[in-house]
């Protein structure tokens, strides 16, 4: 009976908008985030020239194939050559995942405490708080920088407290210093390394802290034994969320940290604007990507499994 | 072997097409799959639903059965078989064309319209005129007693007048069948009884034919006139409730619906007694279908089955054609308030469970604990099940 | 009623302190009649009166609010699509690749997206201004956009949209009187996400822009690059007032429609 009745039941066939609504967002993502960085590949083999763009071989479809031929043999290796050789390019990547690494523990140790205390207050309190972390990151990241600028001064607030609660002798220096740098990442980073640990507290079933209890286990060595492991995936969110992006920071190390720190994202900016060297931007660029490729793709993968899971 | 009139006897209302030869279905499933990964959630099931009745699909958890609930919504696609409603296909008909309305469990009520918005959605889509929508959604708010109620959002009604906007929601637009998924699961006791009766008075008057999903067997004894029980994706018994409580076929079925004390023996050499059982040889009222020394389990409800402090003289025991008498202790006994439920242990160690109606005060009944007590049943007590 | 413990409540307010003070400071120090940091010149709102005489500045800002108006809204359309079809198309192909794009972005460090996007516009020869600003922020926001959304399609209850083609609409029709209304506020709280990202934006922008088209973050940069000014301070404290009252606004907007946005409990 079943065999002349069967009816094979198809996945309906999506409709025209449907595949639009893939399609145009997909498009607009390879040509603007996709090309570019294969464009950047491309430059990066290339040579400076003093030319309209700044570049040599250019692509140029006009010539042909002969055209295409000139350009594969005008590409080289010698930009990288250069990051290898030159000791300068390698203590500036070393630096930058130090600095960014060791910003982000601060930022853990830091931000933890202050994300399990918003779990901890009362249910409406707590949409408060959350508006309240936000709050800081909408306005402007500049300024909040810039806030840092003037508070560092060496006759700004900071000195002049420190002097006023006698805790110094001399107004230490701290503009121009990596002090200032970290001060910078860890007050601009905080809402990213809160946010998603607090997301991620928030869903701990308290029932699991009370069975803990019930079995003998007193509230600090609960908190290590239960919480904290079930809270992994916001650590990791959180952790990945801040120190992928500082690695190649600009703004804080150029603006708080002076010359002296020479971190990865002032080295591109550098080497673009000042020294109009494009293929070797390039190439720093291109290296910097090959560095956070893993842990960027362990954030997506960490993001992906998070939206399936819920 | 059951005739057409012992069926339609056993109809609650005397309301029973299916009975009828000559009739059609309103709905007809055949050999219906649905598969998830590898599992089955609906294996091959095949039914028929009639024009005005109060069809039920019960079953344990993960039965199907809201799987099956789901497929005839078209919310679901099946992987064989088909589902025919008035004759037509529905296999290619999308849900939102199908002449079906759902009641959800949640009712999926409309969080940022009214409940008169809610109820008027589905004749929006109709393309209706105003007045006549407005007209038609007064008419289902009287129906459901929520007049005053028409400009409120969901989240400013109780529960129960949520379950009545979902209702009135699914019913405006008079499909042919409406199915309601556990609607009275999130009720509490009181209202769940008078919702199971208004329930079937709606569908009465309405004429309607109503599929209903529920895990809770005395809700389908209720409200249905006909129970489809199911088991992992396959139907076992499909019969109006008396039919289902007192010729349950098979022990499953007779161990799903109710209690139930059972029996296992071998069909005696006269064929109408089994022969073997924990209680000795059993008598039974008419002719067992199974042949001489099959295995067969004999069932017997808790509430046939006799208590009495004294054993019957033998003269007595035949005039009431016992099946059986033994001497049992009471083990147990759970009050209920209306009845109790007696826990007994036969001298020959076999459990046993009786139930009887407190037509006294609990204080003066005259079996106690740990009392010596003969257990017997009458003949036609027994229902003899060969699966 | 949880009541915070004498620990717990210090962290939160040791935390918000160091969130809110150097704001707080700046603000104040915008008032400094006196020019010098060191020296507090009594109250006065001199510097405001400049900003108003300062043209460029003026300009840049109404250069950058346009930029953040067209890309917010563009970023807002295609990260609103992104988003259902992430959530909504199941496993179709290609969408390991599209996923990818759509989350790296979110820790993809600026001065790389910043000189990606220049280098493509150089290769296709387009002039550099005003469009090729709102596209690469449009790019950078849409991101964000996408993953705001996905969250709030995650959320929703199907069972609406089940129930909406149960009583005869259509997927397209459900979607629109459906799911678009409830799923609006996470929608304009994405797209003032996008315009605060937009407005804020230094180092895209700077790789981006063109003549005639410098933002006001750029403005502001070259600037302080040269150290720490009044009419800066006031500049900020403008910013963050605007923005301020703009993020308040939303969410009082967002707890309005959460209200009915919520998924009915039974």
């Amino acid at each position: 009976m079943t065999s002349d009745a069967r009816m094979t039941m198809q996945k309906p066939k999506r409709s025209f908008v449907a595949k639009l609504v893939v399609r145009i967002p997909y498009a607009w993502l390879i040509a603007f985030f996709l090309a570019p960085f294969l464009i950047v590949l491309k430059i990066s083999l290339s040579q400076t020239a003093i030319a309209q763009p700044p570049y040599t071989p250019a692509f140029d479809l006009a010539a042909g194939w002969h055209g295409i031929a000139r350009f594969f043999a005008g590409l080289s290796l010698d930009n990288y050559a250069l990051l290898g050789s030159d000791p300068l390019y390698s203590l500036s990547y070393v630096k930058s995942v130090g600095i960014a690494a060791l910003s982000t523990a601060l930022l853990l140790i830091i931000g933890y405490p202050i994300a399990y205390a918003m779990t901890r207050a009362p249910r409406k309190a707590q949409a408060v708080l959350v508006l309240l972390v936000i709050l800081p990151f909408w306005t402007s990241f500049l300024i909040r920088i810039y806030a840092w600028m003037n508070i560092l001064q060496h006759d700004g607030p900071l000195n002049r407290l420190l002097l006023a609660l006698d805790l110094v002798r001399e107004p230490p220096v701290w503009l121009s210093t990596n002090t200032a740098v970290y001060i910078g990442i860890v007050y601009s980073y905080l809402p990213f390394m809160v946010l998603p640990l607090y997301a991620t507290l928030e869903k701990l079933d308290q029932s699991l802290l009370e069975a803990a209890a019930d079995l003998g286990c007193p509230r600090w060595k609960a908190f290590w034994l239960v919480t904290v492991p079930l809270s992994a995936p916001g650590i990791v969110a959180g952790a990945l969320l801040c120190f992928i992006p500082a690695v190649g920071e600009f703004v804080i190390p150029d603006l708080l940290g002076g010359s002296r720190t020479a971190m990865i994202g002032q080295t591109i900016w550098t080497e673009f604007f000042a020294n109009k060297d494009w293929p070797t931007a390039s190439a720093v660029a291109v290296v910097l990507v090959c560095l956070l490729v893993t842990p960027i793709v362990i954030f997506q993968h960490q993001t992906m499994r998070g939206v399936e899971r819920d | 072997m059951q005739t057409v009139e012992s069926k339609t006897g056993l109809a609650k209302r005397g309301f029973a097409p299916w009975a009828d030869r000559a009739l059609q279905p309103l709905l007809r499933i055949e050999g219906l799959t649905k598969r998830f990964g590898a599992d089955a959630a609906v294996d091959g099931l095949s039914l028929d639903i009639y024009q005005g009745e109060f069809f039920a699909l019960l079953g344990p958890s993960g039965c199907g059965k809201t799987t099956l609930l789901r497929l005839i919504a078209g919310f679901e696609r099946a992987n064989a078989g088909r589902i025919v409603l008035d004759g037509v296909d529905l296999a290619p008909v999308p849900p939102h064309r199908r002449p079906v309305n759902m009641m959800f469990q949640s009712y999926a009520l409309f969080p940022h319209l009214t409940v008169e918005g809610n109820i008027g959605f589905g004749l929006k889509r109709e393309g209706l005129p105003k007045a006549q929508i407005a007209e038609r959604v007064a008419e289902m708010l009287a129906l459901v007693r929520l007049e005053d109620f028409g400009a409120r959002k969901p989240h400013e009604l109780s529960g129960g007048q949520r379950q009545r906007v979902a209702l009135a929601r699914s019913l405006v637009k008079r499909p042919r069948v409406l199915l309601l998924d556990e609607p009275m699961a999130a009720l509490d006791k009181k209202l769940r009884g008078e919702t199971q009766f208004e329930l079937m008075d709606l569908q009465r008057r309405l004429g309607l034919t109503f599929i209903i999903v529920t895990h809770d067997q005395s809700e389908a004894m209720t409200v249905a006139d006909r129970i489809a029980v199911m088991d992992r994706g396959r139907l076992i018994q499909m019969a109006p409730p008396a039919e289902i409580y007192e010729q349950p076929n098979s022990r499953w079925v007779a161990d799903f619906i109710g209690s139930v004390n059972l029996f296992e023996g071998r069909v005696g050499a006269d064929g109408t007694s089994v022969e073997g059982t924990a209680l000795g040889r059993l008598r039974v009222a008419a002719r067992i279908a199974a042949e001489p020394g099959a295995t067969v389990w004999v069932a017997v409800r808790p509430e046939k089955l006799r208590i009495a402090p004294n054993p019957m003289a033998p003269d007595q025991q035949s005039a009431l054609d016992t099946a059986a008498a033994a001497a049992a202790t009471l083990v147990d006994i759970a009050y209920l308030g209306d009845l109790s439920i007696y826990r007994l242990r036969t001298d020959g160690g076999v459990s046993l469970q009786a139930t009887r109606a407190n037509t006294g005060p609990f204080a003066e009944r005259s079996i106690g604990a740990n009392a010596k007590v003969w257990v017997s049943f009458a003949c036609d007590a027994a229902i003899v099940l060969t699966r | 009623m949880r009541k915070l413990s004498a620990f717990n409540l210090a962290t939160l307010c040791i935390g918000m302190a160091f969130l809110y003070l150097p704001i707080v400071i700046l603000v104040i120090y915008s008032f400094n009649a006196s020019r010098l940091v060191a020296v507090w010149g009594g109250w006065s709102m001199h510097w405001y009166a400049e900003l108003a005489g300062d043209a460029p500045l003026l300009e840049a800002a109404f250069i950058s609010l346009r930029v953040a108006l067209v890309s917010a809204s563009a970023a807002t359309l295609l990260g609103t699509l992104a988003a259902v079809a992430l959530v909504r198309f199941g496993r179709f192909r290609g969408r390991l690749l599209f996923a990818a794009m759509i989350y790296a972005p979110l820790v993809m460090p600026e001065v790389i997206t910043g000189l990606s996007m220049l280098l493509l516009f150089v290769a296709l020869a387009v002039d550099r201004g005003f469009w090729t600003v709102v596209v690469a922020h449009t790019t950078m926001a849409m991101c964000f956009v996408a993953v705001v959304v996905q969250a709030r399609l995650i959320d929703f209850d199907m069972s609406l949209e089940e129930a909406a083609m149960d009583l005869g609409a259509s997927p397209a029709r459900t979607f629109m009187t459906v799911t678009l209304p409830l799923i609006l506020p996470a929608i304009a709280a994405s797209w003032m996400l996008a315009f605060a990202l937009s407005l804020d934006d230094l180092v895209i922008a700077s790789f981006t822009t063109g003549p005639g088209a410098t933002t006001l973050p750029i403005r502001i940069y070259s600037q302080v690059r040269l150290g720490v000014s009044p009419e800066m301070n006031a500049v900020c404290s403008i910013m963050v007032g605007v923005v301020g009252v703009a993020v308040i606004g939303a969410s009082l907007l967002t707890k309005l429609g959460a209200a009915r946005g919520a998924p009915t409990p039974a």
